[in-house]
């Protein structure tokens, strides 16, 4: 997966929507900037679309944007119950890495890493993909060990990782505490440079315009609360504003999905829980990278408006209520000031919960079902973010030519039955 | 008529009954410069008191900003307080109390406030409309990161603590109570007294110093014939008194979860000079509440018209609040700006105090008993009329006042032009409702009152006061007093209601006119900037923009301006973003919705929340009761899960290979002891013990005798290898289990979650005994001797004591059970004594080992030694994804047995497929060279990457009794590979070359196991 770079499709608004630059920005501040268009059209549901996609969220919206400009369906539709981006994708902690354990899962992480370089390019949209590293702390020797076979594996697939010890971690993140006497030390870690951050909603945002521009119905405040069937195919979605006909349809709900796969009588292998994080008040530059530590469970970055972003593991019970336990972000907090006692004296500012959709092995689902013309694209639990590109080019590509392309093969329902797990989880403990 | 008092440096000091002590100076410093204050002002109270509105620099645009409020809601005022360690930024001056020596700095302006190279961005705000950096920023697409850089240097607010270790101290309380009630205004105050009264345990919180709201910026009120705040003070005394009251002031309710759960900031010294060091800085309550009343008052909305930025330009209430509690005078030439009566109360103040006053309301004809007392003392009324632009430079220093039309959305005459040097506005009061919302409550918006306030609630909690809508003081009183008398109730406690008290104020009308956005005679984008929220600089311009590129619900708008993200949270924005994002879309307010409100109310302190839990104590640390002697005998130690085990005990000069390599030997050779008190231990008893044993383990277990041993595995229900250990049969209805030391406490609790969940039917006990157990093993050929000359009293020939067996015993008078099992492969006892005879065991072997070369051995060695014999470690050769079949284990699967946790996933077809991961041995081609832990196989190492990874490996020693290095590796197909070559590509370069080979590397036989 090194060398092929993914079919990006037509590129930068084909469809003649006014771009966004420099210069645009300068020549509407002329005229006030009462000239700026609609990013998108506010769409009315047709009657019938060639596929549509439910949930708006990153992956849904790269979903339709990627089955337009790679695959040309363009007379599709993206339905949201709320607004766009309002599930996991404008509540996550926007670590994007495609440093995994498994060969499977480097396939689709290192595809979407590949997507995410250049993708404010090809949206003509700013991402704020931040390539400003992620490096993943190890506390024990048991840790150091797993670190090892971790690099080694994703070096030989081709991915870039290195190794630093505690002294180059201080050199590489000055506000970090590797005083070996604490309680968990900094005993080394994990760095991919390549990895990072980007901007939540504006990845939303982004692939919304493109998918608008080429003609993709993007329809919020629209609950899918029926999926109709005629024996064993799909032909339409009912909807909170009427029926749509369709003969293809793609879930993408994250935390819902179980909800959605319900109406059709199918039922998912993944729990709904509570994932948290929060951020601190925003204060000027300390920390120019992401680190990770799943020891201690806690992960942080400065987002550059300045606020940390700090996120902790889930909350262990099921929930559709958007909110956790106060307990996880106790816990999780004592682990930042330890690893960062600059933190102690800020505050926080903003505390929120998303709902995820864990597999039992902790990676995703991307698959057809029992149902001809119903697809399933969730699972992607505590970490889908950094997959949004990824998981929305290959599920197009399921969606169109109705089979599997060799990444996202491995991500079928059916390796519940014959045992053919990824288990992200088990081998890799690894949450983000 | 007060006076401006005489002191030159406090130039704007009123001399006036206050709740300022103006016999206590206080100095402190701003800026670099020092300044004099009064016991009981805030930083805010005493700069407006010295004369000082310019305090901060805003977000975006470093647009010079002053004082907007005297509270929480605070969005401009925000300084950096204290130095080295202590220096903490973003706290609001309107919320510091001053003390004597107080440092406090400016933020987000270099080099100085008044002179602000920022401030560039402010002549260049018109290419930086919302949302501008997702537009640009672009190109050349390598150049972000450059971008990004200075981006981030130019954003955040304040500057953290140089010194990054906070000093201070943090302590946590848990409490349970009958009535919470967050808020000690009028309203709070009443409903805590009338649920005292009737016995209940009741908290009350105050953000603030002092209890009294908004009543203690108030003159002129009387209640049941007294001053307002002698009420006030009678209510606290009575309530102080009474054993079943903790009154919290300077405590903020921020937390509001499920089931009348809720969080409070105590900040217990921060007010203090010298802080008492028995006292923690912050203390975090976490409160069960059997009911609440939420009572935090009301937030007033600043109005949205061009300059309203300046620093001059004040909430009414504020001015209001600086005069007659803070006796300080904002200025003395006033611009009242109002759409509502309260703010002539404001008008009247400043009138008293001696400013010249112009009230300039936006109501066509406003009438009442306010506007005929304003009237009647001569204070000039502009009706009809709004404040079109504010102009100045770092303080507001004219006006252009036009009559506008009565829907305040058209100029409709000739513009007026005033001095001045304070603005005081009022664009109507917000209930502070997040609670409420962060509860569940729902909220509806009112029409007259223009406001949302609370409706239906969710948990078990009553809204009273402004936080209710309820603004006026005698309505909201009777209101504290009914929800304190239903929480009460509702709470179990009798009560009858008191009397609501006698208010006596000027009667004024509470429905504003909505003028939301003040025109100012440009086009729509141009002419002077009109702000919405004021730290974010997010104006009237960018929430219009917004709605015009489809950001239109109000998490768009939020996200896209970062309209109300601030530190202040929104609070004076939120409703006028959404009421000119209504008016935008051409909508109601309602229609256009609210925002859901979450923890925290105001920012809460992050080391709070982490509380004492840091340092030694974030995690127990777990030592055996032998770790004092591997201490004094020089180990080093390794981390296994909370526990510090012995790794290695180097002697003087040893490298750690050394050092391992000698324990290795000896353990083989004479004897070694090991100290094994780590794994987990569970005692199970019961009728159906062996039966449920039967379940949790693959092989079976009904049918061992009682005194014997086995080994056992555990699946998860996906058929992978969970966790392993010998278990023991003590009595028929008796056993005792042993886990991995990183395991034991998953294992109990998916032992304990069967058996509740699963098979409530079965009657088996499960006891964690791992802490009462200390456990040395002794193993090696000399292990005999060692045991007879340590005084054993039982006989050890392997035909009276065989391997896999227990029995109790004696050793140097200890009482002991020991088992017969091996880990290294050799003659081995795992001696197990009551905990606190550990230590005595272990030195008391060591002793009668003496002669018979004993040696202690490490974690290192264990590992040696027994991936010589090829026994796995699970989590080292097992990661969740290893069945027992891979390992090679299918001797230790049951094929008699109905059923065992994972036997069904096991029997799912690629469970057998010969291209899984399985367990095989390594020798390397050249046998000096140690393989590195977690490399990875290949068969050819000179393939492109991504390289066809056949597998990794999980154990990898030299091992001192073979004289070659030996390693373990999960491989791809691996049981058909023996004799086969493959190739591990290090990390640097090299690429190690090794033959696949059996697992068990010594004595394949099982020869030594009887010595
Ligand atoms: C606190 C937190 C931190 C995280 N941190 C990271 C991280 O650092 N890195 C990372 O890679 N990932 C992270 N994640 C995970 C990541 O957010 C998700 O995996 C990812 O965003 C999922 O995107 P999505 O588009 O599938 O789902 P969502 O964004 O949740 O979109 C699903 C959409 O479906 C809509 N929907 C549901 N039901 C219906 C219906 N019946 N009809 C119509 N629409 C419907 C929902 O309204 C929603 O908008 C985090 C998640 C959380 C909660």
């Amino acid at each position: 997966m090194a060398d092929n770079q993914p079919d990006r499709g037509q590129r930068g608004l084909p469809g003649g929507k006014p771009r966004y630059s420099a210069f645009a920005v300068a020549k509407n501040s002329m005229s006030y900037h009462q000239d700026w268009q609609r990013a998108w059209r506010d769409a009315e549901p047709k009657s019938e679309y060639d596929a549509v996609i439910i949930g708006g969220g990153g992956h849904g919206l790269a979903t339709a944007y990627y089955l337009a400009a790679v695959h040309g369906m363009t007379n599709i539709a993206v339905i949201e119950k709320g607004w766009l981006g309002g599930g996991n994708t404008g509540r996550n902690t926007t670590i994007i890495r495609s440093n995994y354990l498994w060969d499977e899962s480097a396939a689709i992480y290192e595809h979407s890493m590949k997507l995410w370089e250049g993708l404010s390019q090809d949206l003509n949209f700013n991402v704020m993909f931040s390539q400003r590293g992620v490096l993943t702390i190890a506390h024990s020797e048991h840790e150091l060990r797993e670190m090892s076979r971790r690099v080694h594996a994703i070096r030989l697939n081709g991915i870039d990782s290195e190794i630093l010890g505690p002294a180059e971690i201080k050199k590489f993140v000055p506000t970090i505490n590797i005083d070996q006497s604490i309680r968990y030390p900094v005993m080394g870690g994990f760095l991919q440079r390549r990895g990072g951050t980007a901007r939540h909603d504006a990845v939303a945002w982004g692939y919304a315009r493109a998918a608008d521009d080429l003609g993709v119905d993007i329809i919020q405040k629209c609950e899918v609360t029926g999926l109709r069937r005629q024996g064993r195919k799909i032909v339409g979605v009912e909807t909170s504003r009427g029926f749509i006909k369709t003969k293809k349809v793609g879930c993408v709900v994250a935390g819902h999905s179980s909800v959605v796969a319900a109406m059709a009588g199918i039922r998912l292998p993944i729990a709904s829980r509570p994932l948290q994080a929060l951020v601190s008040e925003p204060i000027k530059p300390i920390l120019d990278t992401v680190i990770m530590s799943n020891a201690v469970h806690m992960y942080i970055s400065q987002s550059d408006k300045g606020e940390m972003v700090l996120g902790a593991g889930v909350d262990k019970y099921n929930s559709y209520a958007q909110r956790g336990s106060f307990p996880v972000p106790e816990h999780m907090l004592a682990a930042a000031v330890e690893l960062f006692p600059v933190l102690s004296r800020l505050r926080m500012l903003r505390h929120w919960g998303g709902i995820v959709d864990t597999c039992p092995d902790a990676s995703p689902i991307i698959s057809k079902t029992d149902i001809e013309g119903l697809y399933f694209d969730c699972g992607w639990g505590t970490g889908g973010f950094k997959a949004t590109p990824g998981s929305g080019h290959v599920f197009a590509d399921l969606i169109a030519n109705d089979r599997p392309n060799k990444i996202a093969a491995p991500y079928t329902l059916d390796r519940f039955r014959s045992g053919l797990l990824i288990d992200e989880h088990g081998a890799a403990g690894v949450a983000h | 008529m007060f006076k401006i008092g005489k002191s030159t440096s406090q130039i704007a000091r009123l001399t006036k009954n206050s709740r300022v002590d103006q016999k206590r100076k206080i100095s402190f410093t701003f800026d670099g410069t020092s300044y004099s204050g009064y016991a009981g002002d805030t930083l805010a109270s005493a700069l407006l008191a010295n004369g000082v509105h310019l305090v901060g620099r805003s977000f975006k645009y470093h647009r010079p900003r002053g004082i907007l409020s005297a509270g929480s809601e605070e969005p401009n005022a925000l300084i950096r307080l204290g130095k080295g360690a202590y220096a903490e930024p973003n706290l609001r001056a309107t919320q510091i109390e001053i003390f004597d020596g107080l440092y406090a700095e400016s933020q987000n302006r270099v080099p100085s406030l008044s002179l602000d190279i920022g401030a560039i961005n402010s002549v260049l705000a018109r290419f930086f409309p919302a949302g501008f950096y997702y537009k640009t920023f672009m190109w050349p697409a390598s150049m972000w990161m450059k971008y990004e850089h200075v981006i981030r240097h130019a954003a955040g607010l304040g500057k953290a603590a140089d010194d990054h270790n906070d000093p201070d101290r943090y302590e946590k309380t848990h409490t349970h109570c009958d009535v919470l009630v967050a808020g000690g205004g009028a309203a709070g105050l009443m409903a805590a007294l009338q649920a005292a009264r009737s016995g209940a345990r009741v908290i009350i919180a105050d953000e603030q110093n002092e209890f009294g709201g908004w009543l203690l910026g108030e003159a002129n009120i009387s209640i049941d014939g007294t001053p307002a705040l002698d009420w006030i003070a009678k209510i606290i005394d009575e309530m102080a008194a009474m054993p079943n009251v903790t009154m919290l002031p300077r405590t903020t309710v921020f937390g509001y979860m499920d089931s009348n759960y809720l969080t409070l900031n105590e900040r217990v010294t921060d007010h203090l000079p010298e802080r008492p060091a028995h006292l923690p800085r912050q203390r975090l309550w976490k409160v069960r509440a059997k009911q609440t009343v939420l009572a935090q008052g009301a937030h007033e909305r600043p109005l949205v018209f061009a300059g309203n930025d300046l620093p001059g330009v004040m909430l009414a209430g504020a001015v209001r609040t600086y005069i007659n509690r803070y006796a300080a005078l904002p200025g003395q030439r006033a611009i009242v700006m109002t759409n509502n009566d309260d703010a002539y109360r404001t008008g009247m103040a400043l009138h008293d105090a001696g400013a010249r006053v112009t009230i300039v309301d936006l109501r066509a004809e406003p009438k009442g008993a306010l506007i005929r007392a304003a009237t009647n003392a001569g204070i000039e009324i502009l009706a009809g009329h709004a404040v079109i632009t504010a102009h100045g430079n770092h303080r507001v220093a004219r006006v252009e006042i036009a009559p506008i039309d009565d829907t305040a959305t058209a100029i409709a005459g000739d513009f007026i032009h005033r001095d001045c040097d304070v603005i005081a506005m009022s664009g109507g009061l917000s209930p502070a409702v997040h609670l409420h919302s962060q509860a569940r409550g729902k909220l509806q918006w009112d029409d007259k009152k223009l406001c949302f306030k609370p409706s239906t609630t969710h948990e078990a909690s009553f809204n009273a006061g402004a936080g209710n809508g309820t603004f006026d003081l005698a309505s909201a009183i009777k209101e504290g007093i009914r929800c304190g008398a239903r929480a009460a109730s509702a709470a179990g406690f009798k009560n009858t209601m008191a009397d609501s008290p006698s208010v006596a104020m000027p009667k004024q009308s509470w429905t504003p006119l909505a003028a939301w956005n003040i025109p100012n005679g440009h086009a729509e984008g141009a002419g002077p900037k009109a702000f919405v929220d004021f730290q974010n600089d997010v104006t009237a311009n960018d929430v219009r923009l917004a709605a015009r590129e489809g950001y239109q619900s109000v998490e768009h708008l939020k996200r896209y301006t970062t309209t109300g993200m601030g530190t202040d949270q929104g609070k004076t924005s939120n409703i006028n973003a959404l009421a000119i994002l209504a008016d935008a879309l051409g909508n109601e307010i309602p229609e256009v919705g609210t925002t859901t409100l979450r923890m925290p109310y105001t920012p809460s302190n992050l080391g709070a929340i982490a509380g004492r839990d840091i340092g030694h104590l974030f995690d127990p640390v777990r030592l055996t009761r032998m770790d004092d002697w591997h201490r004094s005998h020089g180990a080093t130690f390794e981390h296994v899960g909370q526990w510090m085990r012995a790794w290695y005990y180097p002697q003087e000069g040893e490298t750690m290979a050394e050092a391992v390599n000698r324990e290795v030997l000896a353990a083989r050779t004479t004897a070694g002891l090991l100290d094994a008190s780590t794994l987990g231990k569970i005692d199970i008893r019961g009728p159906d013990a062996a039966e449920f044993l039967d379940r949790v383990y693959t092989n079976g277990w009904s049918k061992l005798a009682v005194g014997r041993c086995r080994y056992g595995l555990m699946l998860k229900d996906d058929g992978m290898v969970m966790d392993d250990g010998v278990t023991t049969r003590l009595g028929k209805n008796h056993f005792h289990m042993t886990t991995t030391t990183g395991g034991a406490a998953g294992v109990l609790d998916w032992l304990e979650e069967w058996l509740q969940t699963e098979w409530p039917d079965l009657q088996v006990y499960l006891t964690s005994v791992t802490e009462q157990w200390a456990v040395a093993t002794l193993s090696g050929p000399n292990a005999n001797k060692i045991l007879q000359d340590a005084g054993i009293d039982i006989d050890l020939s392997p035909t009276s004591f065989p391997f896999m067996s227990m029995q109790n015993c004696h050793i140097g008078g200890l009482p002991a059970r020991v088992f017969r099992i091996s880990f290294t492969g050799e003659l081995s006892y795992e001696i197990n004594v009551a905990a606190r005879h550990g230590l005595a065991l272990w030195t008391h072997l060591m002793k009668s080992g003496a002669a018979h070369g004993i040696t202690p051995y490490g974690t290192e060695a264990m590992h040696v030694l027994r991936a010589e014999k090829g026994f796995i470690i699970v989590g080292q050769e097992t990661d969740g994804s290893v069945t027992p079949h891979d390992l090679g284990m299918d001797w230790i699967i049951s094929k008699a047995k109905p059923d065992f946790i994972g036997k069904r996933a096991l029997a799912r077809t690629t469970m057998a497929y010969d291209d899984r991961k399985q367990l095989v041995g390594l020798k390397t081609k050249d046998p000096q060279q140690v393989i590195p832990e977690g490399a990875h196989a290949v068969r050819d190492p000179n393939q492109p990457l991504p390289m066809d990874m056949l597998g990794q490996v999980t154990s990898s020693y030299h091992s001192p009794n073979l004289g070659y290095s030996i390693a373990m590796a999960l491989l791809k197909g691996g049981h058909n590979m023996h004799g086969q070559t493959v190739f591990f590509p290090l990390l640097d370069g090299r690429v190690i070359e090794a033959e696949v080979v059996d697992t068990v590397f010594f004595d394949p036989k099982g020869e030594r196991i009887n010595g």
